[in-house]
Parts: C-alpha cells; structure tokens; sequence
C-alpha cells in the first residue's frame, strides 16, 4: 500500500519512509505516518528546505521482513530518495540496515532496539530511547531513595528480553542487588505466584518490563496481595490505555517516560515544552486523536532530516556526517548529541519520572 | 512417457537471461528473487496437495528451519555455510519424518489442522529460543553467500545464483511431471483404496513426498537466509505458509507449473497496483476471487483453456 502524499510538480527533496502501517505493529505505524505528513505539508507551505519542496514517498512494510528490503530497494532505486525514515519495528529495520550502509542511504530508524545503531555505522542513526536509558533513569532514582535490593519481572518477548538484560547489566554499576528474577507470558492470567516468590524475598523496589495488558495485570495481582513494595514499570506502559486496563491498582506506581504525556504539567521554564505543546496541538487538531510518542519520534526524525540537508545540501554521505554532528537539537523526544560513537545521541534525561495518581500523569522527580 | 515441455523451459530460460541483461534495477532484480524463491515453495506444496492430495498449513516451519539452521549455524558457531545447507536439510527431513509419520494418516480438515499446530509450535520456538534465534527481534549477520570463490554479495549476483538454482529446479520439476511418480501420486489423490488394491503402499509413497518437500524446502530457506542476511520469526508464521498455499492455489493445482504462475502473479501484482494506494487491496482480492471462482484449475487453467493446442502444461 503506498501512500504517495504529495506530488509537488517542483519537486527537488525525495524523502523515503517506510512504516509499519498495517499488521501487528500499526500502532505504531500509524502516528508516524500522519505525523510525517503533516510536517512535510506544513513545510512545504513555508517553501520547503532552502527554497527546494519536499517529495515524500510512505510505503508500508506491514511489519515484515522481506517487506520492508522490498521497499527499501524500491525507494531507492525507482524513487531515487536522498534519505529513508522508519522502519517501525526493531526487526524491520535490522532487515534493511546492511543494505543501507552498502548503498550509502541515510537511514533514520524509529525502532528502539539498540542493536540497530550499535555498532555505529556510518549511514544508520534512530530516534527513539533504548531500554539503558529508561533503566539508568530508575536505578538512579532508586539509589537516590537508599534502595539496596531489587526484584525484577520481565516479559518473554523481545521487549522484555532486552529490558531483563538491561536490568541485570546496569544493576552492579548502581550497587543494586537483584534478589528475584520472574518472567512471565504476555497471555498469563494471573501472575500471584510470580509475585508472592518475589515478596518472600523482601527486596526494597519491584520492577516489571512489559508492554500490553499483562503489567495490568501485575499491578492487579500486587494489590491484591497487599505488596507495599514501591513497584515500578517500563516506558512500555506509558499510554493511558494502560491506566484504563489496571484501574485502580495503577495508582501509586512509577514509570520513566517521555515528556509528551505529562506536557499539560511542566513548567514554562522547561526547555521541551513550547516543543511538544506545538506538537501536540497540531497533531490533535488535525487528526482527532491523542498524540503518542510513537509519532514523536518520527517527528524527531524528519528535523533531524531537515537540520541535515538544510546544512550539507543533498549529498547522502555529507547529510550523514551532517546527521552525526548535530549537537544540543531539542526534540520531541530528548535532547539529541550525535557522535561519531553514538548515532543515536540521547541521554537519560530523555525521560522522566513519572508517578500514577488518581488515574492521572504526575511528575515523581 | 510424455515429452517434455521443451517450450516451457526454454521460454522460462530466455526470460530469465533477457532480465538479466536489459534490467538494470536492483529492485526489479529483488523481486525476480523473490519470485522465484515463492515459485519454488509453491512449487513444492503444488507436488504435496495439487498432486498427491496432502494438505500442509505448516510449510513455513520447514522454510524457518532450513534458515534458522543456517543463521545459528553461521552466526554462532562460524560453520561452513554450504555445510549448514546441508544439515538444514538433514534436521527439516527428520522434522518432516517425526511429524508425517503420525499425521499423514489423517485426511482433509484434521490433516490441515495437525500441520497448522505444527506451524505454530516452530513459529513460537523461533521466537522463544532467544539465546539462539535472537527471538522476535531477529538474527543478525548472517555471511553471504561464496561459491567456489565468488561472493554472491549483491542483488546481479545473487540473481545469477539463484536463477541457476531455479532453471535446475523447473528441470527436475518437469521430468517429475512426465515421470511415472508424478501419475503414481495423482493415482492416490484420486482413490486411495484404488490405488491400495494397486499395490500402492500409499502410506509410505506419501511419507516420502512429504519428506522430499520438507527437504527441498529447507534448503530454499537456508537460500533465503544468505540472501537477506537477516531473519526473524515473522518471515516463518502461517501468513506465509497461506501465502504459498494461495500462490499454489491461484497458479493451478496439479499442474507443473501453477506455482510458478502463481508465485509470480501474487509476488509481482501487489508491486504493480502500490500506486493505486488504498484501492490496493480491493484490486488484489477481487483478481483472486475471479480467478477462483472462474477458473478453478488456475492461472494454468486459463492457459490450458486458450492456447492448450499449442502448450502443453
């Protein structure tokens, strides 16, 4: 399914994306369509990049593999594009990275996965946070509240495989010692086993990595229980559908998240939020829907695009090295510092922590 | 014994070559690939249900095995990549053995939901297997491909490999198809109990295929493996084994070369209408609903239809 948005007849700047726009992962897909098209249709009213309108050609990869090599090869050799947005997922976008990096293509991901920008190669970068960084934020906020002995309960998928492996590698740089290590399924029912194991073992912080209904299911379990053990989540469960499957139980729990869904809350000194209001309101207005920051991270990807080309003009190796040396760039996201070791460029203070009340998004820090 | 359809493969060589020679695009050049990699799975389930009547939801399995056997194989231990080839062979036949031995005693809708389990329980080992397989985020850096000295590392190269692979393959296909075998089988699907009071030991003729389709397969996969030099358990789920089921169905079941036909109309149709966006998926369905319902036999069907004087298929 393409999506072929504008056909601007002076068309000059050919940008590629490729999302996930039907299948599983349309979650994500989605938002970072809508949000691409939009900001290529208001920068192309305000004369584009250095005068030249922007071509934007979306294909969907439906979440596959061999999908997404397909369109990746058709954007570049029939649509002839200078760069590539996407693709959504951590899978897709390992499938097409080799291929990129041999064709000289810069490759802006918007999947998660750190083993996409690691090692660094020239021409591959990504938007989003990796699983480091929402841990490092937690343990830190755990080390400053003397906590000494952690629990931990991961998923079995690959979120919350790289989350467990995560954990376990940060928790000794913390003096953290990890006391219980659970997995559950993400179609477990009922996860009081798991738990009461963990609550025998006294740890002073309990912290659950998944995304979907099963954290739900958790916090459900950990009230019922009784557990008076601060419990903590991943960034997986920063939406509100999360809130709404818990209920009542999601109340008191922390979260490291990006700043986009506690916006309404910072202060107007806070550096982000003229950003994401800006973000958020024309998203919303357009589209008729809750902002998410799954589209924050395209968002983040086409500047980076933008402050690239509008630099190095539209040789693909210069707006790589272009991409690697953007410095202190205020995203939707975090605050972006490429370098020639890190293509990704985001720090912890990427997220925030976030603390449940009343249904509701609250500062924690 | 009939002859054999020297049009059908010569045709099929000049288009090949032609390609090679006038199309300079990578991209085109990755869907011939892919084309002919589909053509020879469908192909594969084309002998197992269009010839001798056995259905099989699960051919994504044995297409997953050949390639995870490559990849760990690779990725982990460094081994010989034509070696991990040919044990990807040996481990999917052994798969297809345990698993046919006590299914293929079962006929119709048990049959489809037995291979169907099948293919899920390895859909989920893939994923859950992680310490190998990468789980569902994949398995990374798998080696090209080299073959007495030459590095199949781009799309014209590989597109020469595998076209090689593919001629070789629509050969033995055909001589199959002229063979002796090729009526023994089509005999059980007709009757079983006729072909029994035959002399046909059918249970054991039907192992066999199963297994020789498992293995063929396999060794597509390991392919597939070196060519994308990446793989996840998304390219092994039942949306593929349907796919290939379909592409066998569309292109003509029973006939030599329905999976091709197949394979190349549902590799190559939904890249041709990308442009028509939304209306994509209304176009596609209505073409296979056409075709269904108005060609039973397939694409084969059609050209059997119109020009069967001149080919024979």
């Amino acid at each position: 399914m393409v999506l072929v948005f504008t056909t601007v007849a002076l068309a000059d700047i050919k940008l590629g994306a490729i999302f996930s726009i039907t299948g599983p992962a349309s979650y994500l897909g989605l938002p970072e369509k809508q949000t691409l098209e939009m900001l290529v249709e208001e920068l192309n009213k305000k004369n584009g990049i250095n005068g030249e309108k922007i071509d934007l050609i979306i294909y969907d990869d439906k979440g596959e593999d061999a999908e997404a090599r397909k369109k990746f090869l058709r954007l570049v050799q029939n649509d002839k594009v200078i760069a590539v947005i996407g693709p959504s997922r951590t899978g897709t976008s390992l499938a097409i990275k080799e291929l990129a990096q041999e064709m000289g293509i810069p490759l802006i991901s918007v999947a998660a996965s750190k083993t996409i920008v690691y090692p660094v190669q020239k021409y591959i970068f990504k938007t989003p946070q990796s699983d480091e960084q929402a841990v490092e934020k937690i343990y830190d906020y755990l080390k400053k509240n003397g906590k000494k002995k952690i629990a931990i309960i991961t998923s079995q998928d690959g979120f919350g495989d790289t989350g467990r492996n995560a954990l376990i590698a940060e928790a000794k740089n913390y003096e953290l010692e990890v006391v219980a290590d659970e997995r559950f399924k993400d179609t477990d029912k009922d996860m009081t086993s798991q738990l009461s194991k963990i609550a025998a073992k006294k740890p002073d912080a309990v912290i659950c990595w998944g995304v979907g209904p099963a954290p739900a299911v958790i916090a459900k379990n950990y009230k019922q229980l009784n557990m008076n053990i601060p419990l903590f989540m991943s960034h997986g469960v920063a939406s509100k559908k999360f809130i709404e499957l818990a209920g009542a139980a999601a109340d008191g729990i922390y979260l490291p998240a990006g700043r986009l869904v506690v916006v309404d809350k910072l202060p107007d000194s806070d550096k982000y939020k003229p950003i994401l209001m800006a973000y958020k309101k024309s998203f919303e207005a357009k589209f008729n829907s809750h902002v998410s920051p799954f589209g924050g991270y395209a968002y983040d990807a086409f500047h980076l695009f933008k402050m690239a080309v509008e630099k190095a003009g539209k040789d693909k190796a210069k707006i790589a090295d272009a991409l690697q040396n953007v410095k202190g760039f205020v995203g939707v996201t975090g605050v972006f510092n490429m370098s020639k070791d890190d293509h990704n460029g985001l720090g912890k203070e990427s997220f925030m922590m976030i603390r449940i009340k009343n249904g509701e998004w609250e500062i924690a820090e | 014994m009939k002859k054999l359809n020297l049009f059908y493969l010569s045709f099929l060589a000049i288009v090949i070559v032609l390609f090679y020679i006038f199309v300079d695009n990578q991209f085109y050049k990755s869907i011939l690939i892919y084309i002919m990699i589909n053509a020879i799975n469908a192909s594969m389930l084309n002998i197992l249900f269009g010839y001798t009547g056995v259905i099989s939801l699960g051919q994504a399995a044995f297409y997953g095995i050949g390639a995870y056997t490559t990849g760990i194989l690779t990725v982990h231990f460094g081994c010989n990549p034509l070696l991990t080839i040919l044990i990807g062979i040996l481990i999917a036949s052994f798969v297809a053995f345990l698993v046919g031995y006590p299914t293929l005693k079962l006929h119709g809708h048990y049959l489809a939901m037995a291979t169907l389990g099948f293919g899920m329980i390895l859909y989920i080992f893939f994923n859950e297997f992680s310490n190998y397989t990468g789980g569902p985020s994949g398995l990374v850096g798998i080696p090209k491909l080299s073959l007495f000295g030459f590095g199949l590392d781009n799309e014209d190269k590989f597109y020469v490999f595998i076209s090689i692979y593919f001629f070789i393959f629509s050969i033995l296909l055909e001589l199959f198809d002229k063979s002796y075998m090729s009526y023994k089988l089509k005999f059980i699907k007709e009757s079983e109990f006729a072909s029994k009071s035959f002399g046909v030991n059918v249970s054991r003729v039907k192992l066999i295929v199963f297994v020789l389709v498992a293995a063929v397969t396999s060794l597509t996969g390991s392919i597939f493996a070196f060519y994308s030099g990446f793989i996840s358990p998304v390219s092994f789920n039942l949306k593929y084994s349907i796919d290939i089921f379909i592409m066998a169905t569309v292109g003509g079941l029973g006939s030599i070369v329905g999976g091709t036909l197949g394979a190349t109309m549902l590799t190559a149709f939904p890249e041709l209408i990308t442009n028509f966006e939304d209306y994509e998926m209304i176009i596609y369905g209505t073409l296979l609903l056409i075709i269904i319902m108005f060609f039973p036999q397939g694409i084969a069907g059609i050209f059997k239809k119109f020009w069967g004087r001149y080919v024979k298929s």
